[in-house]
């Protein structure tokens, strides 16, 4: 039974790996940048400050697209055809780190755009820009359902699966593919958001 | 149904109720809920379709609950500590986007939707994770 033991630390050992790492699946150290995302969030949609709810959107729009797409159309596949220790050794060190990153550029994004989209008027139902708004509200709404209630919880049961003495490969194996896909179809999608807010955007 | 792989000492994949399922369902019908009533903002959605999509998404998430508590093997333990820290997560994004929708001057009856909605995600998601944690966990 050595698929998946190698997870983190001892890469060579067999057996029960009793003195093997184990992963912090919420890495605390990235807390205090949450929290300040969270405040600068906050106040740029309290104080309707312009500047701030941009920024908030195109950084975090971006980071969150650009993530999606390198880990859905690059990272993913590679992923797919690794061994199941050398996915699992990899996602031991790189899903810590989107359990924080991810739902904090996606907060930025959803909660400061559309309080862009009210500033520049694509609400109202006469503006030009507004079927392209509904439709990207549609797009982010898949994508939320796939990335809530399929991609998290699959990275989230791979981190704890990883922490237990003698991690079932197999699982981890079968809730990886999982990641794999659905990182692919929000790839894809993101391609849809990026036609639609550059469109958006030029008009 | 064994829960446990004997040769290995693992617990493997078992048979459980979609649970997973039904609360992913739930937060699909607020997400859709939400997107209709985004979508006139700032006029005032039509109020049926909205209500409607939110007691289908509470009785879904309702019956993933009742399925919850009927698993007779299961990870209690692990289940709460994935679910509390999950809920504290969600409660926080769940109050940004309330703050939007009150900063907004959405009131009356939209915000009551708008506020169950926010309820049924900040319970559905965390309810998914936590399931999916806890099922692949040893109920010991």
């Amino acid at each position: 039974m050595s698929d998946g033991t190698a997870v983190v630390g001892k890469s060579t050992q067999s057996g029960p790996p009793s003195d093997r790492a184990q992963i912090q699946v919420v890495p605390l150290a990235g807390l205090p940048v949450v929290a300040a995302a969270v405040v600068f969030v906050a106040l740029s949609i309290g104080f309707n400050w312009e500047w701030g709810l941009m920024f908030n959107h195109v950084v975090g729009g971006g980071l969150w697209t650009g993530i999606d797409l390198f880990v859905g159309l690059v990272i993913g596949p590679i992923l797919g055809r690794l061994s199941i220790p050398a996915r699992a050794e990899f996602s031991a060190r790189f899903m810590p780190k989107m359990v924080i990153i991810m739902p904090t550029v996606v907060m930025m994004t959803l909660a400061t755009g559309f309080q862009v989209a009210r500033q520049a008027g694509n609400l109202s139902a006469s503006s030009p820009n507004h079927v392209w708004l509904i439709v990207s509200f549609c797009v982010v709404g898949v994508m939320a359902v796939i990335a809530l209630g399929i991609l998290e919880p699959a990275n989230i049961a791979v981190l704890y699966e990883m922490n237990k003495p003698v991690p079932n490969g197999e699982l981890i194996g079968r809730l990886m593919k999982r990641f794999i896909y659905t990182a692919g179809i929000t790839g894809v999608m993101q391609v849809a958001t990026l036609i639609i807010m550059t469109r958006l955007a030029s008009r | 149904m064994s829960a446990r792989d004997t040769s290995l000492g693992l617990r493997t994949d078992q048979p459980v109720p979609p649970v997973g399922w039904f609360s992913t369902g739930a937060l699909g019908l607020v997400v859709v809920g939400g997107i209709i009533l985004a979508s006139y903002a700032p006029r005032v959605a039509p109020r049926g379709v909205a209500t409607v999509l939110l007691c289908v998404a509470v009785a879904l998430l309702a019956v993933s609950g009742v399925m919850l508590v009927r698993i007779e093997s299961f990870a209690w333990r692990t289940f709460a500590t994935v679910f509390k820290w999950a809920l504290l997560a969600y409660v926080i994004t769940s109050g940004m986007i309330e703050f939007a929708f009150v900063h907004d001057h959405t009131r009356g009856y939209s915000l009551v939707i708008v506020t169950l909605m926010l309820v049924v995600f900040a319970l559905s998601v965390p309810t998914t994770i936590a399931f999916t944690v806890a099922r692949f966990a040893d109920p010991s």
